[in-house]
């Protein structure tokens, strides 16, 4: 480490968040992100990095895209975050190509935050006053966020630390995958929604089984329940369509999207609400006030992410870039098949499973240590979050096999103790 | 999608970065497209290539019909020969040459190992477009690259709808999607995008110079040509009746768009009056000086070549000019006393009108010729009617072109049509034309070979490699998802129906085109 890095990182302890800093030191990670461009990361001693973590799918189109770039610099040349209160071109622009693309016709309106918890408080906030009921489901291990409403929805690591968990009963979680449990919690009628993650992200990307989505759709409408789906990362083609719930043939009542939706040049996000649900819009329009929510420079970046993933090549890339990858990850995880146990995969949504609680733990350092940034879920260690990019080089897939082969190898030695069999 | 629905408030699309992320994006969705089609065997490609090029053959009327009209260039006939050329023929003539497999030469102790270039960029001109759509992409799928079709603009609709037609029949012939791709409405600025993204591997560029220089000048790798100039010897050993049937034949055929069409005509004295005789009964009008300066004026304007006059019948230009003549008249001779700059009729005319010059003797005549391809049209193609093998030679070895078609039409020879030359529509014009390929553009020239050599010491044993093939692995599976499709991985549907499967049946294949073709010709050409 450089001394100029090492005098960094005591000051971003100083000023900025001591505990972080600290830990990503601990796990091995010396990262202090300097440059970056396309899907390459530099750090500031000025290694590179391939990024496979993407911050789950903001840079699905690359660090700085060019176009992305050109649409905001453009865009500040009219535009600012504009009036939150008013009637805005842009907002109004990126709602309805929104809409356009929406994963149901009925997705009538977008409501904006800034992010995307503030987006799920929205978000859950439309349910209750739609449905005049105060519960909401959602699955164990679930992360939609830090805000208020977001953070007792997920698992509460998060919330009790800020002793804000739910202590009224209104935040039920139920065990992804179990549709006896969800009726259960449904049953009473008196829950506003279910707030579900297409693939739960920073579970480790569990695959929903075959029906379960649309069977709690369908329990949903039993009950008179919302179903909210939240496509913070599973949106935006990740799946190769442009909704990961579109593959599961889900339509929503209320969507969420955020992350990727301005490729990582302007926070923003994006609550799709149908005509059913959005009652309040008309009952009282400034019920919910965001003065960032909806910043337009942050609306005209996003209708260009819409349009370029929309482009059919887009759709190609991500099928080529999953099945090329997933001959490669298959042929690592045969080779090292004690360790590396299974491989989760749609599109390029890609949860590799490691035969370890905190299996993915090393071999994110070793990654790391090749020039791959590729992160662990949060919830669940032993699965690491594998992101390409919607728009990744035939070039940088080879390269990421060749360093993960290396990597998997290092950390399955460190872990299982054992020199590998030859098998 | 509506453009309006993305680009009403800010528009980035004619930007550099707008154009740049349009060109980056096909190219790198190609380069994909290649790296499954390099692990397609020997038969799955020449099924690919024959699907497309069976396409293209059954669509050659249809779309000559529909160049014609968007074009206003040329006559549907002989479109329809030229889009006939360029699938059947074109597949024929190379079905049996391997661009797979790796050879060896056992003699010389080496292994070679064909390496496709990767993505190809190319551009389409307006005189021939399907033809030359179909030629490209031929080539392109027999090498197993991918290619980026880029339109001309005045054949921008036909184009565009032709492509997608064999891009249909590719890949239900199991090619890699997105291996064949065409660009909707090009503009010079992204065209320039595509040709100087480093994810184009070769410019295949055809058409007219500015853009050929353009692709040069691009940074990376190009095969482009130069145009045409031809002059035509008529010596006096000629059958003149059969070299005049021959040059009119050449002349009116698609209305000279062929940039392989004679320009010049040069005789001697003693051929002239046979000569003259011979063109009028082939229904030629020899123009008088009136009619002469009436056309240079037309044809010439102080930019250059009159657009409007390209690939039109000899009777419509006739009429622009108010020149009289009989109805049935095909081509337009201009005699010229002058060959050079003081001439314009001495430079390239994409239309039926045909220069006559008449030289002194035999010397003066090849200087003349080499007079006319110092104007424009170095390194492509001359023609010469003679029986004289002497005079062949000579002419022949005086001439700055790299292609001589003798005694035959040079609009159809030297393009392969009516030569054993190789078929083509992009006629590489060498040094002397400031390119760097002297031939007719073929598949060969869009893959390169990884040659493996031994030590020659006679020690060092070679290798058996006639026994190991190649392993050619097909497509990629899909990767599975979980939840949609519960059985176990996918492997992808063998794509061999169909399939040609032998050497033999290729052989067969190949003579019934021939039959086929050689009935083709006969009717194009009286
Ligand atoms: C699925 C999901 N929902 C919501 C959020 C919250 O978004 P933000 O961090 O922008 O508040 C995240 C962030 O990681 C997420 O992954």
């Amino acid at each position: 480490m450089s001394e100029a890095k090492t005098e960094f990182l005591e000051r971003s302890k100083k000023f900025w968040n001591p505990g972080k800093t600290q830990d990503w030191i601990d796990f091995g990670v010396d990262l202090v992100i300097d440059r970056r461009e396309g899907y390459y990361l530099y750090d500031m001693d000025g290694r590179r990095l391939l990024d496979f973590h993407l911050n789950g799918g903001t840079y699905n189109l690359g660090h700085r895209n060019p176009e992305l770039v050109e649409a905001l610099k453009a865009g500040t040349q009219r535009f600012d975050m504009g009036n939150h209160h008013f009637p805005a071109l842009a907002r109004t622009a990126l709602a309805e190509a929104l809409k356009e693309c929406a994963p149901s016709p009925n997705l009538q309106y977008t409501a904006y935050a800034s992010g995307g918890g503030e987006a799920i408080d929205i978000a859950l906030k439309t349910a209750r006053h739609a449905t005049k009921r105060k519960k909401i489901i959602s699955i164990k291990k679930a992360y939609h966020g830090h805000t208020g409403l977001a953070v007792k929805a997920g698992d509460d690591r998060f919330s009790k630390l800020f002793l804000s968990e739910d202590v009224n009963d209104e935040f039920i979680q139920v065990t992804f995958n179990d549709l006896t449990e969800m009726e259960d919690a449904l049953k009473g009628r008196d829950v506003a929604a279910v707030i579900l993650e297409t693939i739960p992200a920073t579970y480790g990307f569990p695959m929903p089984n075959e029906g379960y989505l649309t069977s709690v759709k369908r329990l949903c409408e039993k009950y008179e329940t919302l179903y909210i789906a939240d496509e913070v990362q599973t949106g935006l083609m990740r799946t190769g369509a442009m909704w990961g719930c579109m593959k599961y043939g889900v339509e929503p009542d209320i969507m969420v999207t955020g992350k990727g939706i301005a490729g990582g040049m302007y926070p923003l996000a994006c609550v799709l609400i149908s005509e059913r649900c959005g009652g309040w819009l008309k009952e009282d329009g400034f019920g919910h006030i965001s003065t960032g929510g909806g910043a337009e420079l942050g609306c005209i970046v996003s209708i260009k992410t819409l349009e370029i993933v929309q482009r059919p090549e887009v759709a190609t890339m991500v099928r080529y870039i999953g099945n090329f990858l997933r001959t490669g990850l298959d042929e690592i995880r045969q080779a090292y098949s004690d360790f590396f146990v299974e491989i989760r995969q749609h599109g390029v949504i890609m949860g590799l499973v490691f035969n370890d609680v905190q299996g993915a733990k090393p071999v994110m350092r070793h990654l790391y240590e090749n020039g791959v940034w590729a992160i662990f879920s949060t919830l669940d260690p032993s699965v690491l979050q594998f992101k390409p990019g919607l728009l990744l080089s035939q070039t940088d897939a080879e390269e990421v096999l060749r360093r993960m082969a290396i990597a998997v190898e290092l950390a399955r030695n460190e872990v299982m103790g054992v020199k590998r069999r030859k098998l | 999608m509506q453009d309006s629905l993305f680009h009403s408030l800010i528009d980035i699309r004619e930007s550099k970065a707008g154009l740049l992320g349009k060109a980056d994006l096909v190219l790198e969705r190609a380069r994909w497209a290649t790296s499954i089609f390099e692990r397609y065997d020997i038969q799955t490609t020449i099924n690919i290539v024959k699907a497309v090029s069976d396409a293209a053959f059954e669509m050659a009327e249809e779309f000559a019909g529909k160049a014609v009209e968007e074009t206003g260039f040329g006559i549907k006939e002989h479109k329809k020969t030229k889009n006939e050329m360029a699938s059947r023929y074109l597949f024929n003539y190379y079905v049996e040459q391997d661009f797979v497999n790796p050879r060896v030469n056992e003699e010389k102790k080496i292994v070679e190992i064909p390496r496709p270039a990767g993505v190809i960029f190319a551009l389409i001109p307006s005189t021939n477009p399907i033809a030359t759509v179909n030629y490209k992409i031929i080539l392109a799928l027999l090498t197993r690259n991918a290619i980026v079709i880029s339109p001309h603009p005045a054949a921008q609709s036909c184009s565009y709808e032709a492509v997608q037609r064999l891009i249909h029949a590719a890949e239900k012939a199991g090619a890699p999607e997105g291996i064949i791709q065409v660009l909707q409405s090009p503009t010079i600025p992204m065209v320039e995008a595509f040709m100087t993204s480093p994810k184009t591997n070769v410019i295949l560029a055809t058409g007219g110079t500015p853009m050929v220089r353009s692709a040069y000048s691009s940074s990376n790798p190009a095969i482009g040509v130069g145009p045409g100039n031809v002059p035509v010897y008529v010596d006096s050993t000629a059958n003149i009746k059969m070299a005049a049937q021959r040059i009119i034949s050449s002349k009116s055929f698609d209305n000279s768009v062929l940039c392989t069409n004679e320009s010049v005509l040069i005789t001697v004295p003693e051929a002239e009056n046979s000569l003259k005789l011979a063109l009028k009964a082939n229904k030629a009008h020899i123009c008088s000086k009136e009619d002469t300066d009436l056309l240079r004026r037309f044809l010439f304007h102080p930019g250059g070549f009159n657009v409007e006059a390209i690939g039109r019948s000899a009777t419509w230009i006739a009429n622009e000019c108010g020149i009289r003549l009989p109805s049935e008249t095909k081509v337009l001779i201009a005699p010229i006393s002058q060959i050079g700059v003081e001439e314009e009729l001495s430079k390239e005319k994409l239309c039926p009108v045909l220069s006559y010059h008449v030289a002194n003797d035999e010397k003066q005549a090849f200087a003349q010729a080499r007079a006319v391809l110092r104007l424009s049209g170095a390194g492509h193609s001359a023609a010469i009617h003679a029986e004289s093998e002497e005079t062949i030679l000579n002419y022949s070895a005086h001439v700055e072109v790299y292609r001589v078609v003798v005694n035959a039409p040079s609009s159809q020879g030297a393009a392969g049509l009516e030569t054993n030359l190789a078929p083509t529509f992009t006629v590489g014009t060498g040094y002397f034309g400031r390119s760097s390929i002297g031939d007719n553009i073929g598949p060969q020239h869009l893959v390169h070979w990884t040659k493996v050599a031994y030590n020659r010491d006679e020690k060092v044993v070679f290798g058996n490699y006639h026994e190991i093939g190649k392993d050619f692995p097909g497509p990629l599976p899909e990767a599975e998802i979980e939840g949609l499709r519960p059985s176990s991985r996918k492997q992808p549907t063998k794509i061999t129906q169909n399939s040609v499967e032998s050497a033999e049946i290729r052989k067969e294949i190949r003579r019934l085109i021939s039959e086929e073709l050689k009935d083709l010709l006969g009717k194009s050409n009286g």
